[in-house]
C-alpha cells in the first residue's frame, strides 16, 4: 500500500451528509430525556454499551451455571443444602439432579455462544468502533441499529423466562439435535422450554441480521474522506467480515429452526423417521432425517466459530500494534487471511458430521478444507509474533490480554489440527479432547480479545480510566486458570472421557479422574470470582474511576482517539477529520506515532 | 455458605484497597515511573509464567498420561493407526506450540518497554508471509494425506469374512441382533415395536393395519441387551441404528465411533486383537470390561447408556452363542421345541419348518 491521498467519492458524499448531520444532532442534544438517551438510544455508542452490560449479565448467569454443573463433575458425592435453597426441585437435598445438569450445561453453552460472545462481543464493538475508526457519525440505520439491540433484549427475556418454567428449560444440548429437540416425550426439557428456546433464538438471529446489515452497510458506505478499505483499521475488517458471515448464515440456521417447529408443533417429518419412544410408543413420522438438521445448523455452527473469534482477531491485532509502539506486521496478508477465514468458514462446517456416517468422500472434502483453515490462522500468529518482535512494548491490561488472545489461540488452535483430520476425529469425537480445544480456541480466547477490547476503549467509553491493578490481576489469573481448568482435559479425552455425563462412577474406563475433576472445580471457581473483581472494576470505575484527562491515552493512531473526551451524538464536534495514512505509523522515521490524519510529510519515507 | 461468602466479600474489599492504594501511589509518583514500574513487574511475570507453563506442561503429563488409552496397546487394528496418526500429529503441532509459545512470552519479555530502544519500523516482508504460507501448507497436506488414507480404510467395506451384529440404541441402552442360522437379519419394522417382547420390532407376524408380511428369516434371530460378543482376530460389522433420538456406539478402546440414527443405518467395522480376558492381564485391571459409551446427548439418562462388548476366542464365542434360543422364542415361548409339551399353532409350526 502506498500512502497517496486515495479520494472515494462516496467518503465525500457522506461527509457532505455528515456536515448537515451534525448541525442536526447539536439541535437534538437539548431535548434528550433519559429514555432517549440511556433506553431507546439511537447513538451507537450507548446502543454498544446496551449490547456490552447486557452480554456481561448473561456471562455472569452462563458462567455461574457452569460453576454450578462443576459442583457436580468435581464433587458428585457431597451435597451443597444451599444448592436447593438457589435451585429448588433442581437440586433436591443439595444434589443437582440430571434434569438440571444437563439444562445447565445446554443453557451455559446457548448463553455463553449466542448472547456473550456473538451480541456481547461483536455487538459491542461493531457498534462502538466501526463508526468512530471509520470516521462516521453513527450507523447508516440507527434506528435499525437500536431495533438489533431491542431484539437481543426481548431474546434475552425469552430465554431467561425459560429458567423458570416447570418443566425446566431446554436440556439437550446447545445444539439442539433432534429427534431429541424435536420431542416432549423424550426429554422434560424438549417441552416448553424447547418452544421458548426457539423463539429466544429465532429473535437472536432477527437481532443479528438487523445488525449485521447495518455494520456492513457502514463500513461500504460511511468512511470518511481518504478512509480507503486498505486504510481501514483491522478491527474495522474483522467486524466486517464478522458482520458478511453472519449475514450469509444465520437465515440457515433460521430456516433449520422453522423446520424444527414445523416438526415439533405441526407433525411434518423433515426430521424425523422411525422412532419408537418408550411410554408412548411409536411416532407416526416416516421419511425425514435427522441429519438434515445438522447440516442447516452447522451451516451457521461453523461460521459462528469465526464470528465469535474474527472480532477478537482484529481487535487484538489493532491493540498489539499500538501497545507494542509498532505497525502490525503484513498488513495485508492480514485482511487476506480474515478473508480466506471467513470463505473457508463456510466449507467446513461438515467437520463436526464426521461420525454421523456421512459419505467418506464427502468427508475427505471437508477434511482437506478444514485443515486448510490452517494456513491464515498460522500466517496470523506469525504475524501478531513479528509485531511484537522488536517493538517497545507497554504492558497495558488491555495488552496483556492481547498477548494471552495469542497464548490461548496457539494452543487452542493446534489441536484443531486434530480433530479437522477425521481419521483422528472418530476417536476424540465428542470427549473431553473437544471441550478443552473449543473453549480455549474460541471460547476463553475470545473472552481474551473482549477484556482486551473492554480494557483499551473503556476510557473512550466512559472517559474514566479502569484500575490497572485490578486489571493485571484479572489477566494473571484468569489466563494460569484457563490454562489450569483446559489442559489437564486433553488428557480426559485422550482417554476417551465422553462429555456431557452426568456422573462417571459407573464407568470402568473413565472414573479415573476423580481427582483431576475436583481440582478443575476447584479452579473455575476462582477463575469465576475473580471475573466479578473485573465487574466490580468496570462498573465502578463509570463513576469513581480516574477521570481521563488526554483524549488519547495510548498515543494511538486511530481515528476515535480524534474525538473530544466524550464524545456526543455525532462523536466529532465539528467537521469530520479527513485520513491520510493507514492506522500504523508506529515508529516510522523515528516518531513515536503518526494519527491516520497527519498528511504524509514531503521527506516521508515510503517503506510501506 | 454465609462464612464463606463473608470471606470472599472481605478477600475482594482488601484486593479493591490495595487497587486503590496502588493507584494513588502511582499518581503520586507520576504515570510515566509507575507505568516503567508495571512494565518491569509484569515483562517479569511474562517469563515466569513461560517456564511456570512448560513445567506444568510436563507435570500435568507426568500426572495424567498413566491414565489414558495410550499407555496400553489399542484394541484393534484400527486403532493401532489412529493411535501412530495420533503421535505423528502431536509431534508437529507440538513443536509449533513449544516454538511460538516460547517466542510469544520471550518476545513480550525482551521487547519490554525501554527509553533507549528504537523500534524497527517492519511493516511487512515478502519473503517471511511467504514462507509461513508455505511452510504449514507443505506440512498440513502431509497430515491430510496421512489422515485421509486411514480416514478410507476405516469407513471402507468391511471384508467378506467379517461377522454382522446389528446395534440398536434407545433410551437408555443398547441392544444387539445376531443373524442367527440363516445368516440373514430378518426385516423390522418400527412400527412393530413392543417394548416388552419384541424391542426392535421383528416382522415376525402378518400385520393388516401396517400392510406387513411376516418375514421368515426373523425366527431365528438372537436378541440381546447390554452385552454384545464379538471374536478376536475376526472381524466385525456392526450395523447401527436407533429405536428413538440420536445415539452414538462409542468404543474408546477399538477407537471407533459412529453414531446411532433413527431412520438412517449406518455402519462401522474393526477387527479386535484381544480378547477381554487378556486386556485385564495388559491393563493389569481385573474389572476391565470394553465398554460401550454413548457419545451422543440422547436424553437425562445419557451418562448411563453403557454397553459391554466382550471379546472371546471363536471356541468360546461357539458355546455361548449354542446356548442362545432365537428372541422369537421369548415372545412365543409355545414356538420353543424345548417347551414340545404344549401343542404348537399351525402357523409357527409352518414358520419353524421353513428354517
Amino acid at each position: 500500500m502506498t500512502n497517496e491521498v486515495l479520494l472515494d467519492p462516496h467518503a465525500i458524499a457522506s461527509d457532505a451528509h455528515h456536515g448537515h448531520d451534525a448541525a442536526h444532532h447539536d439541535e437534538h442534544h437539548h431535548t434528550e430525556t433519559f429514555i432517549s438517551k440511556y433506553v431507546f438510544s439511537m447513538d451507537h455508542k450507548m446502543i454498544a454499551k446496551q449490547f456490552l452490560i447486557t452480554g456481561m449479565v448473561w456471562a455472569v448467569l452462563g458462567g455461574l451455571m457452569s460453576v454450578f454443573f462443576r459442583l457436580q463433575l468435581g464433587y458428585p458425592d457431597s451435597t451443597f443444602p444451599w444448592l436447593e435453597d438457589i435451585l429448588g426441585k433442581w437440586a433436591k437435598g443439595g444434589h443437582i439432579t440430571p434434569e438440571a445438569y444437563y439444562a445447565l450445561v445446554t443453557t451455559h453453552g446457548t448463553v455463553l455462544v449466542f448472547f456473550v460472545l456473538t451480541a456481547g462481543l461483536s455487538g459491542t464493538f461493531a457498534n462502538f468502533l466501526i463508526p468512530l475508526q471509520i470516521g462516521a457519525r453513527d450507523m447508516a440505520s440507527p434506528f435499525m441499529n437500536m431495533l438489533s439491540y431491542w431484539f437481543f433484549f426481548i431474546a434475552s427475556i425469552v430465554m431467561l423466562s425459560s429458567l423458570f418454567i416447570e418443566t425446566g428449560p431446554f436440556s439437550g444440548g446447545w445444539t439442539a439435535y433432534p429427534p431429541l429437540s424435536a420431542l416432549g416425550s423424550a426429554s422434560p426439557g424438549s417441552k416448553t422450554g424447547m418452544d421458548l428456546w426457539l423463539v429466544a433464538m429465532a429473535l437472536f438471529v432477527v437481532s443479528s441480521l438487523l445488525g449485521g446489515l447495518n455494520y456492513i452497510a457502514t463500513v461500504l458506505n460511511m468512511r470518511t474522506t481518504g478512509m480507503s478499505m486498505t486504510r481501514m483499521p483491522l478491527t474495522i475488517w474483522a467486524l466486517f467480515f464478522t458482520a458478511v458471515l453472519g449475514v450469509l448464515s444465520f437465515p440457515v440456521l433460521f430456516s433449520g429452526f422453522i423446520l424444527l417447529i414445523f416438526d415439533r408443533n405441526f407433525g411434518t417429518s423433515f426430521y424425523l423417521s422411525d422412532i419408537f419412544v418408550n411410554g408412548v410408543g411409536a411416532l407416526p413420522n416416516e421419511g425425514g432425517s435427522a441429519i438434515l438438521y445438522q447440516h442447516l445448523f452447522w451451516f451457521l455452527g461453523h461460521p459462528e466459530v469465526y464470528i465469535i473469534l474474527l472480532p477478537a482477531m482484529g481487535m487484538v491485532s489493532e491493540i498489539l500494534s499500538t501497545h507494542s509502539r509498532k505497525p502490525i506486521f503484513g498488513y495485508m496478508a492480514m485482511v487476506g487471511s480474515m478473508f480466506a477465514i471467513a470463505i473457508l468458514a463456510f466449507l467446513v462446517w461438515a467437520h463436526h458430521m464426521f461420525v454421523t456416517g456421512l459419505n467418506p468422500f464427502l468427508g475427505s472434502i471437508f477434511v482437506l478444507l478444514t485443515l486448510l483453515i490452517a494456513v491464515p490462522s498460522a500466517i496470523k500468529v506469525f504475524n501478531w509474533l513479528t509485531t511484537l518482535w522488536k517493538g517497545n512494548i507497554r504492558f497495558t491490561p488491555a495488552m496483556m490480554f492481547a498477548i494471552g488472545f495469542v497464548s490461548l489461540f496457539i494452543s487452542g488452535g493446534l489441536t484443531g489440527i486434530w480433530l479437522g483430520n477425521s481419521a483422528l476425529d472418530i476417536h476424540l469425537h465428542d470427549t473431553y479432547f473437544v471441550i478443552a480445544h473449543f473453549h480455549i480456541v474460541m471460547g476463553v480466547a475470545s473472552m481474551f480479545g473482549m477484556f482486551a477490547g473492554v480494557y483499551h476503549w473503556y476510557p473512550k467509553m466512559y472517559g474514566r480510566n479502569l484500575n490497572n491493578t485490578l486489571g493485571y490481576i484479572h489477566f494473571w489469573v484468569t489466563i494460569a486458570g484457563a490454562y489450569l481448568i483446559f489442559w489437564p482435559m486433553h488428557y480426559e479425552g485422550l482417554a476417551g472421557m465422553p462429555r456431557r455425563y452426568y456422573d462417571y462412577s459407573i464407568w470402568e474406563s473413565f472414573k479415573q479422574f476423580g481427582g483431576l475433576n475436583q481440582f478443575i472445580s476447584t479452579v473455575v471457581m476462582i477463575v469465576f470470582a475473580v471475573q466479578l473483581l473485573f465487574l466490580f472494576n468496570f462498573f465502578y470505575s463509570i463513576w469513581r474511576g480516574r477521570k481521563v484527562t488526554q483524549a488519547n491515552p495510548w498515543n494511538s493512531n486511530t481515528l476515535e482517539w480524534t474525538t473530544p473526551i466524550k464524545p456526543g451524538h455525532g462523536n466529532w464536534p465539528g467537521e469530520i477529520p479527513e485520513v491520510h495514512r493507514w492506522a500504523y505509523d508506529y515508529g516510522k522515521d523515528g516518531k513515536e506515532f503518526i494519527p491516520q490524519t497527519v498528511p504524509v510529510g514531503a521527506d516521508e519515507s515510503t517503506s510501506h | 455458605m454465609y462464612l464463606t461468602i463473608a470471606v470472599i466479600v472481605l478477600i475482594f474489599v482488601v484486593i479493591f484497597q490495595i487497587a486503590k492504594a496502588s493507584e494513588y501511589v502511582s499518581l503520586l509518583k507520576g504515570e510515566s515511573v509507575s507505568r516503567k514500574q508495571n512494565n518491569k513487574v509484569n515483562g517479569f511475570l511474562m517469563i515466569v509464567f513461560l517456564v511456570l507453563g512448560l513445567v506444568g506442561v510436563w507435570y500435568c503429563n507426568e500426572l495424567y498420561f498413566g491414565k489414558t488409552l495410550l499407555v496400553h496397546p489399542a484394541a484393534s487394528n484400527h486403532g493401532e493407526k489412529v493411535d501412530s496418526m495420533l503421535w505423528w500429529t502431536l509431534g508437529v503441532t507440538g513443536v509449533v506450540f513449544i516454538a511460538t509459545q516460547i517466542l510469544l512470552f520471550w518476545f513480550a519479555y525482551k521487547y519490554q518497554e525501554n527509553e533507549n530502544r528504537k523500534v524497527y519500523y517492519f511493516p511487512h516482508s515478502n519473503f517471511l508471509e511467504m514462507l509461513w504460507t508455505v511452510v504449514p501448507a507443505i506440512v498440513l497436506t502431509g497430515l491430510v494425506i496421512y489422515g485421509l488414507r486411514n480416514w478410507f480404510s476405516f469407513t471402507g467395506e468391511a471384508p467378506n469374512n467379517a461377522m454382522v451384529v446389528e446395534v440398536t440404541g434407545k433410551q437408555f441402552g443398547w441392544i444387539f441382533r445376531y443373524p442367527g442360522k440363516d445368516a440373514t437379519f430378518g426385516k423390522k419394522y418400527f412400527k412393530a415395536i413392543d417394548a416388552a417382547t419384541n424391542t426392535i420390532g421383528l416382522v415376525w407376524k402378518d400385520d393388516a393395519t401396517l400392510n406387513l408380511k411376516a418375514d421368515p428369516a426373523t425366527l431365528d434371530d438372537i436378541v440381546t441387551e447390554q452385552t454384545v460378543y464379538i471374536v478376536k482376530d475376526k472381524p466385525v460389522k456392526f450395523i447401527i441404528g436407533s429405536r428413538d433420538v440420536i445415539h452414538d456406539v462409542g468404543l474408546p478402546h477399538f477407537r471407533l465411533k459412529m453414531d446411532a440414527v433413527p431412520g438412517t443405518p449406518t455402519t462401522l467395522w474393526f477387527t479386535p486383537k484381544y480378547t477381554t480376558k487378556e486386556m485385564k492381564e495388559i491393563t493389569k485391571n481385573p474389572n476391565f470390561q470394553y465398554e460401550i459409551s454413548c457419545d451422543q446427548m440422547c436424553g437425562n439418562g445419557h451418562y448411563s447408556m453403557k454397553g459391554v462388548v466382550e471379546v472371546v476366542t471363536q471356541e468360546e464365542y461357539d458355546a455361548w452363542i449354542a446356548k442362545q434360543k432365537p428372541y422369537y422364542f421369548s415372545a412365543f415361548p409355545d414356538a420353543d421345541p424345548a417347551n414340545k409339551k404344549l401343542p404348537a399353532s399351525d402357523t409357527t409350526k409352518a414358520a419353524t419348518a421353513k428354517l
